[in-house]
């Protein structure tokens, strides 16, 4: 994308709060959070060829540590926001050492096992997690002292760091790291003869990812206050899925158009239907029989036959 | 924690064996459609989820119960065998497309059970025959989990004559070893594809049946039953019947005893055989391919 092009966003995104009422102000922030969620997941996904469909376990468990470390200690946001993400670090540090004994539809299988059981435990282990009812009572950080209940004020809050956490994504995506790591996913045997740690390299994007996931954990327990073990549930994890192959997994724009449109839809429906779930997997067959590619590289190859100039974009993932 | 009688740990053992046994119907079928076909066919509990919905209603409007598991089981493979025709095929250049497929599928059945079964869980009724209990000593067995074991290891006989002893199984065999090669000798490998798919959603159906009267029927099923499958066949390992079979018992003795001991950390215990053998035998114990 050209600078033009990201400035224009950037001045769109600054100045819709005040334009728009509280309501998309708070569906704006959401989408926020789900495309930095959806970022995280595409840097396994789209630029390492790994499938994951365990990645809500890192979102929720950042969420959960961050209210337990509260409700339970009393500790303030400075203490449990990098205590959190140190913790879902170091489970994804665990996690990767487990599910890269596998790749392609092995890591996949694997992953949504982990996810799965992480799920089971928020709902079993009554004395830490509450069960059922959830972490509810929580609270918002005031960094600086600036109250953010407020729907403008968390939307800026969101948006700074979304927009900070999205430099690191892309510095991350065009660093010598990443053209590495695109080149384990399409030829990792050619990867391995050229001397290139193939595991490591993988391990590392795994850590990473679930930093990410987990920095976007902490915007959605922040966001909704309470934290359910919904959120590390399967669904969780294919609606992400959902938002990176939608999107346009590979491409730095993707996952957040994918973001915007599985939110928005998701909001939309939900205002009249309790029909979601099956909307959700009526639209994964849609975008897999028919748009395999997501939206983004679509229209971008669209953009280049037209104008008949500059080569079509790269395709992600096969 | 062991201080517990030895009715309890008889009993325990029972329940256990049991659950293994509902686990290797669900987990054969996933396991066979795996090794064949090399799709990780996440629609699997929901297929198990629907044939106990299915054999919920046979029972309500007056079949037997053994008349029930049939047909859940045959609702389900037909369901299973038009999935394979017109989704997964069309998807055959692209095996995460279908992977991906089948979790959306899942999620349309999922949502569509809640729609017509709505959301209370519901008990299927034990056969009349199978009710009560056998007494040995102190521990008290139920005649129908002991009977669920039985009719597991008949099905595991049955499927494992039908692999080793068949033309139709040397096929498949020859299907999971080498793909090309088996396509190159003349054996109909798309006709087969559809064969084993329609095989494993009808065992998971009359697993679903069979597991009704223990485990009950609920929203949620599908997503509980299906980690406790993929454990198993990672554990196992994909395309293994014994694999299968003895990932079952190990991963239902796991998780029965982890939910009676340490109830709260129950889902934490199955990971311990899982990081065994991925650490150890990342194919699986008896795996002759990797995932």
């Amino acid at each position: 994308m050209n600078r033009r092009a990201l400035a224009v966003c950037a001045g769109l995104l600054v100045a819709m709060p005040f334009v728009a009422g509280e309501y998309y102000i708070n569906l704006a922030s959401q989408i926020l959070i789900a495309a930095l969620f959806a970022l995280s997941l595409n840097l396994l996904v789209g630029y390492g060829g790994l499938t994951s469909l365990g990645h809500a376990a890192y979102m929720g468990v950042a969420a959960y540590v961050s209210g337990w470390l509260f409700l339970k200690f009393g500790f303030g946001h400075l203490a449990s926001a990098p205590l959190a993400l140190l913790v879902t670090t170091l489970m994804a540090a665990v996690f990767g050492l487990i599910a890269l004994r596998a790749s392609g539809i092995g890591f996949l299988m694997i992953t949504l096992a982990l996810g799965q059981v992480l799920w089971g435990l928020a709902f079993r282990w009554v004395t830490v997690t509450n069960g059922d009812n959830g972490l509810s009572g929580l609270t918002r950080p005031m960094p600086f002292g600036i109250d953010l209940n407020g729907a403008n004020a968390f939307y800026f809050f969101t948006l700074i760091i979304f927009a900070a956490s999205m430099v690191c994504i892309v510095a991350f995506a065009n660093s010598a790291f990443g053209s590495v790591l695109r080149g384990t996913r399409d030829q990792p045997r050619r990867m391995l003869a050229l001397g290139h740690n193939v595991w490591l390299v993988r391990y590392l994007t795994f850590i990473s990812a679930g930093f990410w996931a987990a920095v976007s954990g902490l915007l959605f327990v922040y966001y909704h206050k309470f934290i359910h073990p919904q959120a590390l549930g399967l669904t969780n994890s294919a609606e992400t899925l959902l938002m990176v192959i939608a999107g346009g997994s590979g491409t730095l724009i993707g996952p957040i158009v994918g973001a915007a449109i599985v939110v928005l839809l998701k909001n939309y429906v939900s205002a009249f239907v309790e029909r979601w779930t099956m909307l959700l997997g009526f639209v994964f067959l849609f975008i897999v029989l028919f748009m395999p590619d997501g939206v983004v590289p679509g229209v971008q190859r669209l953009w280049a036959r037209l104008t008949g100039k500059g080569r079509a974009p790269q395709r992600g993932q096969p | 924690m062991f201080d517990k009688p030895l009715a309890f740990w008889l009993i325990q053992s029972l329940n256990s064996f049991s659950l293994g046994g509902l686990l290797f119907l669900l987990s054969a079928g996933f396991s066979l459609i795996f090794g064949l076909m090399r799709i990780a066919n996440l629609s699997h509990g929901a297929y198990f989820m629907l044939g106990a919905y299915i054999g919920l209603s046979a029972l309500r409007a007056g079949f037997g119960f053994v008349m029930a598991m049939l047909l859940a089981g045959l609702a389900v493979a037909i369901l299973g065998g038009l999935i394979e025709r017109f989704v997964i095929r069309r998807l055959s250049s692209n095996p995460l497309g279908q992977v991906l497929a089948t979790l959306g599928i899942s999620f349309i059945i999922a949502d569509g059970c809640l729609l017509y079964w709505t959301g209370d869980p519901q008990q299927l009724a034990t056969p009349e025959l199978l009710r009560g209990v056998f007494r040995v000593g102190e521990a008290v067995f139920p005649k129908y989990r002991v009977a669920v074991i039985g009719i597991a290891c008949l099905f595991a006989i049955g499927l494992w004559l039908l692999l080793e002893k068949t033309r139709i199984g040397a096929m498949i065999r020859a299907g999971v070893d080498d793909m090309e090669m088996a396509r190159g000798v003349g054996i109909p490998v798309s006709m087969l594809f559809t064969a084993v798919f329609c095989l494993g959603s009808f065992l998971a159906g009359v697993g679903g049946v069979l597991g009704g009267p223990i485990l009950s029927v609920y929203p949620g099923l599908d997503t509980d039953m299906l980690p406790l499958a993929l454990v198993v066949v990672i554990l196992g390992g994909v395309g293994s019947l014994v694999g299968a079979f003895v990932g079952s018992f190990i991963i239902g003795f796991v998780y029965t005893f982890g939910q009676t001991l340490i109830p709260d950390l129950a889902y934490m215990i199955l990971f311990l055989p899982m990081i065994l053998v991925l650490a150890l035998r990342p194919r699986g114990l008896f795996g002759r391919i990797s995932a």
